[in-house]
């Protein structure tokens, strides 16, 4: 049953990925419709595809790194869809929607995608911990992909690009404020979620694995980005600190996942 | 059958000479609409056409052109469909000088206004102003800047957005700089200071510090702001310098300082040449919208032929199916008022599916103009107006 709502999801997030590619190189308009119909009808298939597999299990059961993976997209590709496909930021999906492809195809490749994948840790503490740091990380992909947006857009101005107006983004400045809004937002969702999981490790008396760790080198990178933001820094070298922040949210999405969750 | 008649010139045709002879303004307009009976008259300062309704076409279309005999020579003569078309691709700014031009349509709108519509201009004009609409909500003919100004302005917002509250040093009095300069407070930006090519430099370096965009446009030959004055004055703030200048203003190497962003007129130009071709692709998706409006126009006209003789019929039915009920009344009294309802309601449903499909028939009769002869047979088979006779 998972099965039947996974392919046309992942189908229609790649129609949407591609759809946004020809709606920055050729002239916009169809291909960002459609572009836009790809997310709408691959997030209903990939919510049916949740559904399912939480109609399916008893507890949690996104418990799995490739699970946790399947509803991190989940929760970008939502937020995308219900914030960022407005026209203005639309092409913010250039950015997006490929991300959410690999990354579907991944936890798909690792199990996330279909049924079985129960955990020992309760329910509660999953939906504390889990919930929040994916939290955290969707706004912090999402901020990632503005900044993207940001240098692209850039380098369009500074290119002196003849069809700039030709093909709309949403402004350097309002980029620049809404990606540091969106990370505010979520470093108090991630401090929450690391938290929880301390609590949990001190309860338990389990030691620190490298994802804790890289996920705490995440925490600092996102609090110093803030901490910057606050001071003034901004613009370009903003936007590279925000990729740089990312990079290591896939290194602990992808990479580490193993050791926690083994 | 009323004609729609357009007697008219404009920019593809006429010389400004030939135009400013038969233009016309408001209160002129509206003499002119009431002194040619039902009329509505469309000035600017690309055209000048006269649209009129009556059954005689060409004594309606003589008589516009005598009120138009300046420009006897260059003059266009439209009727029914081909008129309509013509309005809506006006309305649409398809035929405007800059495609896709927006002003027009307030025009067109204004000049219904001022006009003495009857039945067939009223919803000529009325559609005309909803296809305008139409072709700027669904195509994007209208929204990149078809000038060197507006599209200065509309570089602006792709660094700062919303433009309220966005200082500009505008360096130079002259004409060009001030247009660049009006198309941006036109956006909420606003004036810090205007300088000239004589302004202290210090105090040129002081104002710049608060400014978001500088627009430059003197006619000295020496460089006004170089690149160390422009970074020592920004302080790491975004900032968009335009030079419209000939020879430049500006220091092109301010362009490589980082969040400063130069564009001379060259790259302007080439911005608004290439936003023209983005406007003359959106036309064609326009022009397939003007043509269905005009089919539609066309399909509502020509009904207007079999309309008399469609209610004829309709009347003379129920003319029947009165008497024929009234005939009855010795069993229908009998019946009490539910029962006597429902036979009611039945024999207005038979009246009229019988009449659905003549009635669908002669309205596409009308539209491929056949409807005159349709109505004649209709009124001779059922002897419709007979009676008057």
């Amino acid at each position: 049953m998972a099965e039947l709502f996974f392919w046309p999801a992942l189908l229609f997030y790649g129609e949407a990925a591609l759809g946004y590619v020809g709606e920055a190189t050729r002239v916009p308009g169809r291909a960002g419709r459609l572009a836009l119909w790809g997310v709408r009808l691959g997030w209903l298939m990939q919510t049916a595809l949740l559904a399912v597999q939480a109609a399916r299990e008893d507890g949690f059961p996104w418990s799995t790194w490739a699970g946790s993976l399947n509803l991190f997209v989940w929760l970008v590709v939502t937020v995308y869809l219900f914030w960022g496909s407005r026209r203005p930021y639309r092409l913010l999906g250039l950015t997006v929607m490929p991300f959410a492809v690999a990354l579907l195809a991944v936890a798909r490749a690792g199990g996330g995608t279909g049924i079985g994948s129960r955990s020992n840790y309760s329910n509660l503490f999953l939906v504390a911990h889990v919930g929040l740091v994916l939290v955290a990380f969707a706004g912090f992909t999402l901020t990632a992909g503005l900044s993207a947006l940001y240098l692209w857009q850039e380098r369009r101005l500074k290119q002196r690009n003849a069809g700039i107006l030709r093909k709309p983004a949403p402004s350097l400045a309002t980029m620049d404020r809404l990606s540091f809004r969106l990370a505010a937002w979520s470093l108090p969702a991630l401090t929450l979620g690391i938290a929880v999981g301390i609590v949990r490790l001190v309860d338990r008396g389990d030691g620190v694995d490298a994802l804790v760790i890289a996920t705490l080198v995440t925490w600092v990178v996102w609090a110093g980005y803030l901490l910057l933001r606050v001071r003034g820094f901004a613009g370009r070298r903003a936007a590279y600190v925000a990729l740089a922040g990312f990079l290591l949210i896939i290194v602990v999405r992808i990479a580490l996942q193993g050791v926690h969750f083994a | 059958m009323t004609h729609l008649v357009l007697v008219g010139t404009s920019h593809h045709l006429a010389p400004v000479e030939l135009r400013e002879q038969v233009a016309v303004d408001k209160e002129r307009a509206a003499e002119l609409a009431t002194q040619l009976g039902e009329a509505v008259v469309l000035s600017t300062c690309n055209r000048t056409e006269i649209y009129i309704a009556a059954g005689d076409d060409a004594a309606a279309e003589a008589r516009a052109a005598a009120l138009l005999e300046p420009a006897a020579q260059v003059l266009y003569r439209l009727r029914d469909r081909a008129a309509a078309l013509h309005l809506f691709r006006v309305a649409a700014g398809l035929d405007s000088l800059v495609p896709g031009e927006g002003e027009i349509l307030g025009q067109v709108r204004a000049a219904h206004e001022n006009g003495t519509p009857g039945l067939l201009l009223d919803r000529v004009f009325r559609q005309a102003v909803h296809v305008g609409g139409k072709v700027r909500a669904n195509t994007a003919i209208g929204e990149s800047p078809a000038s060197v100004s507006s599209a200065a302005a509309a570089l602006a917002e792709q660094v700062f957005g919303d433009l309220d509250g966005c200082r500009i040093l505008l360096i130079g009095a002259g004409e060009v700089g001030e247009q660049a300069a009006k198309s941006l407070r036109g956006r909420g930006a606003e004036i810090l200071l205007t300088a000239n090519s004589k302004t202290d430099r210090e105090h040129l370096a002081q104002q710049l510090a608060e400014a978001d965009v500088v627009v430059s446009a003197t006619s000295t030959h020496d460089v006004v702001l170089d690149a160390a004055t422009v970074e020592r004055a920004r302080k790491g703030r975004q900032l968009l310098l335009i030079d419209l200048a000939v020879p430049r203003d500006l220091d092109p190497a301010i362009h490589e300082l980082d969040g400063c962003y130069l564009y001379d007129i060259d790259d302007l130009e080439a911005i608004v040449a290439e936003t023209l071709a983005g406007r003359r692709s959106e036309a064609q998706r326009a022009e397939s919208i003007v043509a269905a409006e005009a089919e539609k126009f066309h399909e509502w006209h020509a009904s207007l032929d079999v309309v008399p003789a469609i209610a004829s019929l309709r009347a003379h039915a129920e003319e029947i199916r009165e008497a024929e009920l009234k005939k009855a009344e010795g069993v229908l009294g009998r019946l009490d008022a539910s029962e006597r309802s429902a036979v009611e309601s039945l024999t207005a449903q038979i009246v009229n599916k019988l009449l659905h499909l003549p009635t669908v028939r002669m309205k596409q009769a009308a539209a491929a103009a056949d409807g005159v002869i349709y109505a004649e047979a209709v009124r001779h088979l059922f002897g419709l107006g007979e009676d008057e006779r």
